[in-house]
């Protein structure tokens, strides 16, 4: 599949501080990418780079094959690229409906139909002003500015920070209607659970590294928690085997994190008198801390 | 008709849309021929991804359990082939019985067989799927 994000060994360093360490990473056409990582990861520092909103230290990075570090190239990207910024930046002084208008007046390929859509949809006041809006309101008002330009590409950073469960299974509707016409979404969470369930692929980092790139659906079929309880006490060091990303040993008990291979470990946990096996499936917070403890 | 599923499941969301699908034919709330939603206007109820409809629609294809004709959308095949599909459950829901049966003669608990069968179907189903 073609891809609409595509980063090369992208860094970006701060002084002496390195907050995206070459980072490889492509985004496919149509697909809803979720980019996780914790506080400080380098999450923004990447998506300010993708935005042309600061230069890369090294590295090369392109959106629709067009370089992000060109200014040229820049400009006709942010034109087929929607943001929505996670301060959702927006004119206090303004109404609603002001704002709405100020804005679609720079877009041609405008989307008036979802814009009266998501007006009603979320029941933004036309006439309040922006600076009287509540925190989940202006992240509203933010998401309709940005889906309503009938763009290509989203990238959301946090895009339903401040919202309620109805609100954000609302946002989610219409993020998922757009990706049926054909949309491509970016974004980044901290909502485990919202990411779980539209996003088809997942890209984490830490520590400015990316630690983990795949389809959603292939991570939730290969992660498994393998518990198992010994006659003896167990050490840690007795489960180097590939396939395993994190060991918790405890008296007569252990607890693993794998990413594939599981056959096999069971088998090898097998042939070391394990008393009960279990093995479970793992959702995505469980991998997603796994992933952060190794920090591989 | 499709209820929503559990994203946080470690059971991937394809996994369990597919097996709602199969169920509402086994149990006859869907039958031959009839018609199934649109990949948009089943991913705006169900909010979840489009592509992973597609998938499903794709997979149950590929299964004989649904037809897509192009340009219409996706409908439940004929009832021949899943028939033979219920044929097959019922002769696998005899083998399951005679295991758990032989199981429980050797004095393991209901628990203890559940665990069993989950963690054989867990530690298989990384290879089967290759």
């Amino acid at each position: 599949m073609a891809a609409v994000i595509e980063t090369r060994e992208l860094r970006k360093n701060y002084g002496t501080s390195e907050a995206v360490r070459g980072l490889n990473v492509s985004v496919s056409v149509g697909s809803v990418c979720a980019f996780l990582g914790q506080n400080g990861a380098g999450k923004s520092s990447t998506l300010r780079m993708l935005l042309g909103m600061t230069r890369p230290t090294s590295g090369a990075g392109y959106i629709f094959g067009l370089k992000i570090d060109e200014e040229q190239e820049s400009l006709r990207i942010r034109q087929r690229a929607a943001f929505v910024a996670e301060d959702k930046r927006l004119y206090d002084y303004m109404t609603v409906a002001q704002m709405v208008r100020f804005v679609r007046s720079f877009f041609p390929s405008w989307r008036k139909d979802l814009e009266r859509c998501l007006i009603e949809r979320f029941a933004l006041p036309l006439d309040h002003k922006i600076r009287n809006l509540s925190k989940g309101m202006r992240t509203k008002l933010a998401l309709l500015l940005g889906f309503a330009r009938g763009c290509e590409l989203l990238i959301l950073d946090e895009p339903t920070e401040g919202l309620d469960p109805a609100a954000i299974e609302d946002v989610l509707a219409i993020l998922v209607s757009l990706v049926a016409e054909g949309t491509t979404v970016f974004f980044s969470s901290h909502q485990i659970s919202e990411v779980e369930q539209i996003a088809d692929h997942v890209l984490m980092i830490d520590s400015g590294r990316l630690v983990l790139d795949a389809p959603m659906d292939r991570l939730k079929e290969r992660y498994r928690q393998i518990q198992a309880v010994f006659p003896d006490l167990v050490d840690e060091g007795d489960f180097r085997i590939p396939g395993i990303e994190k060991v918790r040993a405890e008296g007569h008990t252990v607890a693993l994190v794998a990413s594939e291979n599981i056959g096999a470990i069971v088998e090898h946990v097998r042939m070391m008198q394990a008393r009960s096996v279990d093995v479970l499936p793992l959702s995505l917070k469980e991998i997603f801390l796994a992933k952060i403890e190794t920090g591989q | 008709m499709l209820r929503k599923p559990n994203p946080s499941s470690g059971i991937p969301i394809y996994v369990q849309l597919k097996e709602q699908i199969r169920h509402a034919i086994e149990t006859g709330a869907l039958s031959g021929g009839e018609q199934l939603p649109g990949i948009r206007a089943l991913a705006e109820t169900l909010v979840i991804n489009p592509n992973t409809i597609i998938r499903v629609y794709r997979e149950l294809e590929q299964e004989g359990v649904l037809e897509i004709r192009h340009g219409l959308g996706a409908f439940v095949a004929s009832r021949r082939r899943s028939s033979s599909k219920a044929g097959q459950i019922r002769d696998g829901q005899h083998l399951v019985r005679d295991v758990v049966d032989k199981l429980r003669a050797r004095g393991l608990d209901e628990g203890e067989i559940r665990r069993l069968l989950e963690a054989e179907l867990a530690s298989t189903e990384e290879v089967s799927r290759r």
